[in-house]
């Protein structure tokens, strides 16, 4: 990684009322990125004009790539990031899908590569509509994989994933991922952090090894075939990179804490776990609801939990089966679907923790499809069905809670 | 034979680095692709009238400009027979590959 850009420091930390893509183009601008590629797409496209924006008054020092398509797009921040360049592209949906040869090229080439992906539902039913399907079709890339629940954690994660993605012992793309509409065009009060502020939090970075980069007039090889067991041996150390994925951001989240002042949990956050009997898992902007539930159930007698998923991949498998073991009953909500599986993929995903958490209800929902609300009385359903789980009664393993079914 | 963690094992990796990265002036990884042959391109040199067609329509880029026709090196030559299709005087011929007796000039083996 070059040495941090000398552009004057005009930005203190400052907290103001901004959307969810607002928050995300700042924190970018904060990164310092030498290369930005994006193609617009609805609901992403404000990322990419508030970094115009940025670009074209002067708060933004970087290579602005226009680019015909999202294959471009993570073509060229694919290559950037191989020349050793801190670099930056945004997507959704059809455009996460259109770049999906690119994406799996740039994880098998370890190019440090920070994407926002505004979650929205994939072609196949049309559905200009949030929901996590597009996160889902790409859950096999080799991307390292976070979920955002408010404006503020997308700011804060964007930053966070630099830290993650950059260090030298992950060298993985990071998708930052955020429900579209709920949290993409949502305005609330964000805090901005300073510039200086950014700077120091990323500077370990700089002080790293240096990793090899493609420079014309050197003879350098990124991606070559690695046969037999070169290629085994590459698919062997990215797998273990994402192992080490997941208590490096627990320690990223850690430092954020110590500079920042607000601490997320890393992999997973726990919400009134400890003496839970009941514990649901979701993920994204559904945890706020979720957790104003858990709130008034605790207030009724209720010793029902929280657990919000943050890292999708890697999957937190040891902290989950850790919070979850001895509880009496499990729910988990999800906003996609597994085909072939008749539920939804962070259910499937917590049924293949069983041999750790032990038998006992584990109950799935889906819900939130194509914008579908995710309103109280829809988790306080959950919660009902874990009590009664709990008690012995029969419900069923795979419930769809959208309204109308 | 269980897997060992490459970072661990010195001496194990293809790689020194994490990603796949080698030095292209020394140990670049590269596939021989005249591996994959099973018919190789002979040229018939007297027949050969320069004209470069072969040059020009080689997918694999193994065909170079020589003295007085255009050798091909088999090192990399995947045998399509695109060559031998587009030579305008037939001056390219496609032989099985590995038959020692197929009578290529010493130079084109």
């Amino acid at each position: 990684m070059e040495a941090q850009r000398t552009k004057p420091d005009p930005t203190p930390e400052q907290r103001r009322v901004i959307t969810g893509n607002a928050a995300a183009a700042h924190a970018v601008r904060l990164c310092r990125p030498g290369v930005i590629a994006t193609y617009p797409i609805t609901p992403q496209s404000e990322v990419i004009e508030t970094l115009e924006n940025f670009h074209v008054n002067g708060t933004l020092d970087c290579e602005m790539i226009a680019v015909e398509g999202e294959n471009s797009a993570q073509n060229i921040v694919c290559a950037a990031a191989t020349a050793g360049e801190r670099v930056f592209t945004a997507t959704s949906s059809y455009g996460l899908v259109f770049m999906y040869d690119a994406m799996l090229q740039t994880a098998g080439y370890r190019a440090p590569v920070v994407m926002v992906n505004v979650n929205r539902e994939p072609p196949g039913i049309h559905a200009v509509c949030s929901g996590q399907q597009d996160m889902i079709a790409t859950r096999d890339s080799g991307w390292l994989q976070v979920i955002a629940e408010t404006g503020q954690e997308i700011m804060d994660l964007v930053i966070m994933a630099y830290r993650l993605a950059e260090d030298d012992d992950i060298q993985l793309p990071i998708m930052v991922n955020y429900d579209g509409y709920y949290l993409s065009y949502l305005a609330e009060a964000i805090s901005i952090p300073s510039q200086q502020a950014v700077d120091d939090f990323l500077a370990p970075l700089c002080a790293q090894p240096a990793r090899p980069a493609l420079r014309p007039g050197t003879g350098m090889g990124a991606g070559a075939h690695g046969l037999g067991t070169g290629f085994v041996e590459l698919r062997r150390k990215h797998l273990l990179a994402m192992e080490r994925a997941k208590d490096k951001f627990d320690e990223v989240d850690a430092l954020f804490a110590a500079d920042f002042g607000r601490t997320y949990g890393g992999q997973i956050e726990c919400y009134r776990t400890d003496d839970a009997e009941l514990v649901l898992v979701t993920s994204g902007s559904a945890v706020g609801t979720a957790r104003t539930v858990i709130d008034a159930q605790r207030d009724a007698g209720i010793k029902v939990g929280l657990v919000k998923l943050r890292m999708f991949r890697p999957f937190p498998r040891q902290r989950l089966a850790a919070v979850l073991h001895g509880r009496q009953a499990i729910g988990v909500l999800d906003r996609s679907v597994a085909f072939g599986w008749d539920c939804g993929p962070i259910y499937q995903e917590i049924r293949a923790l069983t041999p750790e958490i032990g038998i006992v209800p584990l109950l799935g929902y889906i819900d939130g499809l194509a914008n579908m609300d995710i309103p109280k009385p829809h988790i306080e359903t959950i919660v009902t069905d874990l009590a009664a789980a709990a008690r012995g009664e029969s419900r069923p393993p795979v419930s769809w809670l959208v309204a109308g079914a | 034979m269980a897997l060992v963690d490459p970072k661990t094992a010195p001496g194990a990796a293809t790689f020194p680095t994490e990603a796949s990265w080698s030095d292209a002036s020394k140990d670049l990884l590269c596939l021989t692709t005249g591996s994959w042959r099973t018919e190789k391109p002979i040229v018939v040199v007297e027949k050969c009238t320069y004209c470069g067609q072969c040059y020009l329509f080689c997918p694999t880029q193994c065909i170079t400009p020589g003295e007085t026709y255009f050798p091909i090196d088999l090192t990399y030559c995947k045998g399509c027979g695109i060559c031998a299709k587009e030579c305008p005087t037939q001056a390219i011929v496609m032989v099985a590959d590995g038959d020692e007796a197929d009578g290529s000039p010493a130079d084109q083996t």
